[in-house]
């Protein structure tokens, strides 16, 4: 039992940051505009997170300061695609290679110093119950403000005006636009959004998980969200399911290693990959399902009438 | 006029002889960032070290975080840039820069940790395993539970070395301890090397050791009040409760013999492999350790630099129980390079 309550705790935190940035990026989808910058806004939210937590010595700001880094990123983004209307794909790589190069340049100061690790909460009594008490009342705050996010994004979305016009926007910016929505306006709002959430996936992986800053240090996992946002066919629910699913079958392979099953680590290794391929293709052999739920719109521009 | 052409196309990166052509260029592929704290800053080190020895004489670039795959691209690019002397920094670049090489025969380059030479390609790597013995021998003594977990990246020659030199170490003091191994297919991924920890940890295992390039296993061994070992870097700062010792490369020494050779005129093409003895393996100083463990450590080390002692000498066994080496013998260095096997004692199945 006790190793099942350390790997759960282990796997909460390998999908965190994954979930964190996923939500947003679904968020930014579901309004029509398909941002592949994911992978450089979480890293400017690492280094500044990192840089801003050593400097004063407080986790708290330096959440605040990826928050305001994602957001930032993901302005650049929204000037170019939206305003500018140019190619979203080639927007959204230009921006993970942006977010590389200059994280790696604020960053460089950093690199070699240990970081301020964001604390555990600890409720006395109920942190210390048996099997539960950490898993439940113990994590760190970026682990519920995760949940909260996804929670009221899956909500807004299903239940809300503000959700049914970020709908109505990705489905067809025309009506919207013909209703008399700023499809603009919502669209760099969800953008924002996007950059805010990947943001906080970057603080989470200097700040929690490896209290350090190295140059693309995310290796990949703006990445995996974006393709998450997939896998979940653009239903919240699913971004939990996919986010902790790809986190648990990684961390079972680490310990299917140690305990030593022979298996080829190489397969192993691809576990988490092969294990979200056939997902998906369960999941698509549903095409009605998949497809009301993909944003019409997504990845097109929109040019106002003047 | 011509000149400020000619320096309007070396800005765009175009090949045109510089007007300074005695200044001999030397170039490094990195396959990490330029700084990661690791191995590949400690290749950095080298070539600061070379710029601080000749000064004027030469100019240094380099290229960081190149993927393995991708690799024959950058170096030809640097080839063709007017770099002379390339240092190619990783194993995974083994085979782009021969290609390489073929095309620029009067390019030298030398392949850190791989076997293939041609007139134009040298090979050079630290016997690390000898600062794997010592921090084995260390475990050895140091663990409570007589099993140690190790994070390894690509099951190559160099990194299996590691893995029973390691061993070999701490059987020699505890001669039942075990090693878990965990292989997780990159150099570089702090993330999925915290992960990798965590679940050795979580298995029983009491000290670290890892053969990737990020302080993030050593973190995790300070969070969950256990030891490790940091790699390639003295990583005392990230783990200051936590490491023992770090197995630090110097690759000064080389880098600067290997320049003057150029500049010189007789670079030869050669295979180099230096120990503790050559100052290209280092051990970062002894912390969180009794006194007895840190005098046999250092004890160690001493007969290893004198060549008393050679961490591969037998009785050596392979998993199945079958001899390599008879009590007394040194396995010879053919022998080490191309290692294959795990020695008797690693719990886990060898990836082919």
């Amino acid at each position: 039992m006790e190793l099942l309550e350390a790997f759960v705790l282990t796997v909460i935190t390998a999908a965190t940051p994954l979930l964190l940035a996923a939500t947003g990026e679904l968020v930014t989808e579901r309004a029509g505009v398909l941002n592949l910058g994911v992978e450089g806004m979480m890293l400017a939210g690492a280094v500044c997170a990192f840089a801003a937590a050593v400097t004063t010595g407080s986790p708290t700001l330096g959440i605040l300061a990826a928050m305001v880094a994602g957001v930032t990123m993901a302005a650049i983004f929204a000037f170019f695609a939206l305003f500018l209307v140019t190619n979203q794909v080639a927007t959204g790589l230009a921006l993970t290679l942006f977010g590389l190069g200059v994280s790696g340049m604020l960053g460089a100061s950093f690199v070699g110093e240990p970081g301020v690790k964001l604390a555990a909460i600890h409720l006395p009594g109920l942190s210390e119950l048996p099997l539960v008490g950490r898993i439940l009342f113990g994590q760190d705050p970026l682990v519920y403000v995760s949940f909260i996010i996804l929670l009221g994004v899956s909500f807004l979305l299903k239940r809300s005006h503000i959700g049914l016009v970020v709908r109505a926007v990705g489905d067809n910016h025309h009506s919207a636009h013909a209703l008399g929505y700023n499809v603009l306006m919502i669209r760099v709002a969800a953008v924002l959004f996007g950059g805010l959430c990947a943001g906080l996936g970057g603080a989470y992986l200097s700040l929690v998980y490896t209290p350090q800053w190295t140059e693309g240090m995310t290796a990949g996992r703006g990445w995996i969200a974006v393709a998450l946002v997939v896998f979940s066919s653009w239903i919240p629910g699913r971004l939990l399911v996919g986010a902790y699913l790809f986190g648990a079958v990684t961390l079972l392979q680490f310990h299917l290693q140690a305990v030593g099953v022979p298996i080829p680590s190489q397969f192993l290794s691809a576990l988490p990959y092969a294990a979200t391929v056939i997902v998906l293709v369960v999941i698509s052999r549903n095409r009605r399902l998949l497809r009301t739920h993909t944003p019409a719109m997504l990845g097109s521009t929109f040019v106002p009438d003047k | 006029m011509k000149k400020y052409l000619v320096a309007a196309l070396t800005a765009f990166g175009l090949s045109i002889t510089p007007a300074a052509a005695e200044q001999l260029k030397v170039g490094f592929i990195y396959v990490g960032p330029q700084n990661d704290g690791g191995w590949t800053q400690r290749h950095d080190i080298g070539r600061q070290a070379i710029e601080a020895e000749f000064g004027d004489k030469i100019e240094t670039v380099f290229i960081e975080s190149v993927p393995e795959a991708d690799s024959t691209r950058v170096i030809e690019r640097m080839a063709r840039g007017g770099a002379k002397l390339i240092f190619t920094t990783s194993f995974g670049f083994m085979d782009p820069t021969l290609e390489v090489a073929k095309k620029f025969p009067d390019v030298k380059f030398e392949h850190a940790t791989g076997y293939k030479r041609t007139e134009n390609v040298s090979t050079y790597s630290s016997r690390f395993y000898e600062g794997r013995y010592v921090i084995g021998k260390i475990a050895g003594k140091m663990s409570k539970t007589g099993v140690a977990g190790y994070i390894a990246s690509y099951p190559i020659p160099e990194v299996i070395r590691g893995i029973n030199a390691f061993l070999l170490g701490a059987q020699s003091v505890n001669p039942d301890f075990k090693l878990k191994v965990v292989w997780v297919n990159t150099w570089f991924d702090p993330a999925k090397e915290a992960d990798a920890a965590k679940a050795l940890f979580d298995q029983g295992v009491d000290i670290m050791t890892q053969h990737t390039d990020s302080p993030a296993p050593l973190q995790i061994a300070q969070e969950r009040g256990l030891h490790g070992f940091g790699q390639a870097n003295d990583q005392i700062k990230f783990a200051p409760g936590a490491q023992y010792t770090a197995i630090i490369d110097n690759w000064s020494p080389y880098y600067i013999a290997r320049t003057k050779a150029v500049l010189d005129g007789n670079w030869v093409a050669a295979d180099t492999w230096g120990g503790m003895d050559t100052g290209m393996v280092e051990m970062a100083p002894l912390t969180n350790l009794p006194d007895d463990v840190k005098a046999m450590a250092e004890e160690t080390m001493r007969l290893i630099k004198s060549k008393e002692l050679h961490p591969f000498t037998g009785p050596i066994a392979k998993q199945d129980g079958s001899e390599v080496a008879a009590a007394g013998v040194v396995m010879d260095d053919g022998a080490l390079a191309g290692m294959n096997f795990y020695v008797k004692g690693v719990d886990d199945k060898l990836p082919q």
